[in-house]
């Protein structure tokens, strides 16, 4: 039941996502197939235009997507000397953002747990006013801002990481973290603000109730109390928000990856709608809109973890 | 002074002459920063306490019941929070140890039962865990040990199938039940010295008794001194061998219960008097509170604290704040009152007081009513209106 919701859910939101992404496109002016393969010849651009349904109905085109998209068949990449299948380059790009999301969570919530802890245990004190300070100064910096500067002084100046391109950890995992070090960075920065500030009110509020005095009146170490006792109740609101901010995620790193040519989904997306890769654009989107609704139900499912209670009231 | 509550073939509740008390309080005064200014909690308390006794602190919400507790274990937060006189805890002043010190005696030596099972316990972890993290803590017990430990604790605390209960969460449990797992969590690594802050307030009647019962049980096995908390006076009547009666931080009452009930001295224990709740009160009905409100801690009244709801107040009550004095024909009965109960001024004002009353109630007994009234519905006599209502 829980699952054919779910299910129902993804559905429609990948419908819904695609549709709009499309319609966009299709406003934009001028036979696509000029852009598509600008130097070929007219009987390749009439083939094309054949392929793509483009003297068709926008409805036709874009259920044939639908259709082929459901059956596994993510469409072509057309280039003048050779079409690429979608699905090959999605396979290389799609582990590039994956990884950069992973490793940027990660960061962020690396900082930000500890530093949540530890501003909301020592709430007012010159520690915590300064983190709140340094946590308002991340957030006001946009991504590709700080990307640059990260580049500039880290990259450039200091050369210390690579400041583009990439190499895939199974070739070489230091290669692969110097290329990832900076846009990693870059996109954790604003969420270990978000996530340190939703932390320690989260906190505040636990660190008043009665079970906390207990567990004081047990004797047991402060450390104890705030990360076996306080955080997990503590962290349901940040499990939420931290799902949710998936979305943000993405946009962020689409940015990231163009600022430092990651060959990511990002930067194929940004090809994509340069080149007028319609086909390919709609695919990736939907495959975007997938993972995004998937991550989100993974984040259901820890709930359940972290807090028995709810376990309950799904059984019952 | 042990009264009551004395089984043969025990240890006598004094303990061994000579050796020192379990605790000795010396004139604790606990302050609060507020935005409106100091506010005093607990003004100038001074006990003591045996092992194998028990203490019964009683008042109304807000006369500093809990600070005090918390005050002599040494766990209210430090910001904020001003706090002097003297902890004496078998013999060893403890109230300038810092946090790391304290953890020595929290939880093995001096444990806490609070107010609300609903709250007290963890709600992600598991009971096992919440009685075996101390043991581990404190008595370095291996994994195994431990859980054996706590089961014979829940077994103690007779909770049924204490096997399956040790994996248990919190919200599966009644709220007597988590109230067993908490006073099993306060006894598990064996303190000499129990506070229990109102342990039954937040339970069902029936299961109120069960509660004090399992308390006194352990407290027998174990020997332990506790302080029982509770603004309830019917509560510590049977249980405590002496009672501390709380107004406004400071003790106005205080002696050995049977001597209390007998010879009252204080206005305000005789009001809490009329508070207990009667058995034949449907559970739950609210407490016939005692009229007007507790004092501003922050602008204390002048002279008594009582005065301004006081029913025998006269014009020196509200000049000088009477001391916690011995009485004069029992030392170990302590209280801070001019006109005590039963000296002639008292006698007089309850006089009236009691001829007004009957005055007032007197129309229903002259002209009958048209027929008797129907059952369970009393009709409220005049007087009741112009009475104060608290709470
Ligand atoms: N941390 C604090 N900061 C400021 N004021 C406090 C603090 N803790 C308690 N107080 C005040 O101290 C007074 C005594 O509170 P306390 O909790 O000891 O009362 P109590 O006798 O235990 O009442 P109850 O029966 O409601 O538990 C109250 O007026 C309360 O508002
Ligand atoms: S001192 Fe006066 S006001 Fe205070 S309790 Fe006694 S009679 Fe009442
Ligand atoms: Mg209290």
């Amino acid at each position: 039941m829980f699952i054919l919701k779910k299910f129902g859910q993804l559905l429609v939101t990948v419908i819904l996502v695609t549709l709009f992404a499309s319609l966009l496109l299709e406003l934009l002016p001028g036979d696509p197939t000029e852009v598509l393969i600008p130097s070929g010849s007219d009987q390749q651009r009439e083939d094309l235009r054949q392929e793509l349904k483009l003297d068709q109905s926008f409805a036709v085109r874009y259920s044939t997507w639908l259709g082929n998209f459901a059956t596994g068949d993510l469409g072509n990449y057309y280039t003048v000397s050779s079409d690429r299948p979608v699905s090959d380059r999605l396979w290389q790009s799609l582990p590039v953002s994956l990884l950069l999301m992973f490793y940027a969570q990660m960061l962020a919530l690396i900082f930000a747990i500890p530093l949540g802890v530890l501003t909301a245990y020592r709430k007012g004190t010159w520690f915590d006013r300064t983190s709140n300070t340094a946590a308002f100064a991340m957030l006001a910096i946009p991504n590709f801002a700080l990307g640059f500067l990260l580049q500039y002084y880290l990259g450039v100046k200091l050369g210390w990481f690579k400041t583009s391109g990439y190499a895939s950890p199974s070739e070489s995992p230091i290669e692969h973290l110097q290329y990832m070090i900076l846009p990693t960075i870059t996109l954790a920065v604003g969420q270990i603000a978000i996530y340190m500030r939703l932390l320690r009110s989260d906190m505040i509020a636990t660190l008043q109730q009665d079970f906390i005095l207990m567990a004081k009146a047990k004797g047991l170490k402060s450390k104890r109390i705030l990360f076996r006792h306080a955080l997990r109740p503590s962290s349901l609101t940040l499990l939420t928000v931290a799902g949710l901010n998936i979305g943000t995620l993405i946009g962020g790193a689409l940015i990231v990856e163009v600022v430092f040519a990651l060959p990511g989904m990002g930067l194929m997306l940004f090809e994509a709608i340069g080149r007028r890769q319609i086909v390919a654009f709609q695919s990736m989107v939907a495959v975007i809109a997938i993972l995004y609704i998937l991550v989100n139900f993974a984040v259901d499912l820890l709930y359940t973890v972290l807090d028995p209670r709810i376990r309950n009231a799904n059984k019952s | 002074m042990s009264i009551g509550n004395q089984i043969d073939g025990l240890p006598t509740p004094s303990g061994t002459p000579g050796a020192p008390k379990l605790l000795e309080v010396r004139d604790i005064v606990t302050r609060f920063t507020t935005d409106r200014g100091s506010l005093t909690a607990v003004n100038g308390v001074s006990l003591s306490l045996e092992r194998g006794q028990t203490l019964g602190v009683v008042g109304e919400s807000g006369s500093g019941k809990s600070v005090l507790s918390r005050s002599i274990m040494g766990l209210l937060p430090r910001a904020n929070t001003e706090r002097s006189g003297q902890v004496i805890f078998e013999g060893k002043e403890i109230s300038g140890l810092n946090d790391t010190e304290y953890r020595e005696l929290w939880g093995d030596e001096m444990a806490m039962i609070f107010q609300d099972p609903m709250t007290a316990l963890n709600p992600v972890m598991k009971v096992g865990l919440q009685i075996t993290e101390s043991l581990r803590f404190h008595l370095n017990m291996s994994k195994a040990d431990a859980k054996d430990t706590a089961i014979a604790l829940l077994k103690a605390v007779k909770i049924p199938e204490p096997e399956k209960r040790f994996s248990s969460y919190p919200h599966e449990m009644s709220g007597g039940m988590r109230q067993r797992v908490v006073i099993a969590v306060a006894l598990a690594c064996g303190p000499k010295l129990l506070f229990a802050d109102e342990p039954t307030t937040a339970l069902d009647v029936t299961v109120q008794a069960q509660i004090l019962d399992l308390l006194a049980e352990q407290q027998r096995e174990r020997f332990m001194g506790i302080i029982l908390v509770t603004h309830d006076l019917g509560v510590v009547a049977g249980r405590a061998d002496e009672i501390a009666v709380m107004y406004a931080g400071q003790v106005v009452e205080q002696a050995p219960t049977a001597l209390l009930f007998s010879e009252m001295k204080m206005p305000y224990t005789e009001a809490l008097m009329s508070a207990i709740p009667k058995l034949t009160d449907a559970s739950h009905t609210r407490l016939a509170a005692i009229g007007g409100r507790p004092p501003d801690l922050v602008n204390p009244p002048k002279g008594c604290a009582f005065s301004p709801r006081c029913p025998y107040v006269q014009p020196r009550c509200h000049e000088e704040a009477p001391a916690l004095t011995p009485s004069p024909t029992a030392p170990e009965h302590l209280f801070a009152c001019f006109y005590p109960i039963g000296s002639p001024e008292t006698e007089e004002i309850r006089l009236r007081i009691a001829a007004q009353r009957l005055m007032a109630t007197a129309p229903q007994f002259v002209t009958p009513a048209q027929g008797p009234p129907p059952i369970g519905e009393v009709p409220a006599p005049p007087s009741t209106a112009d009475q104060p209502e608290g709470m």
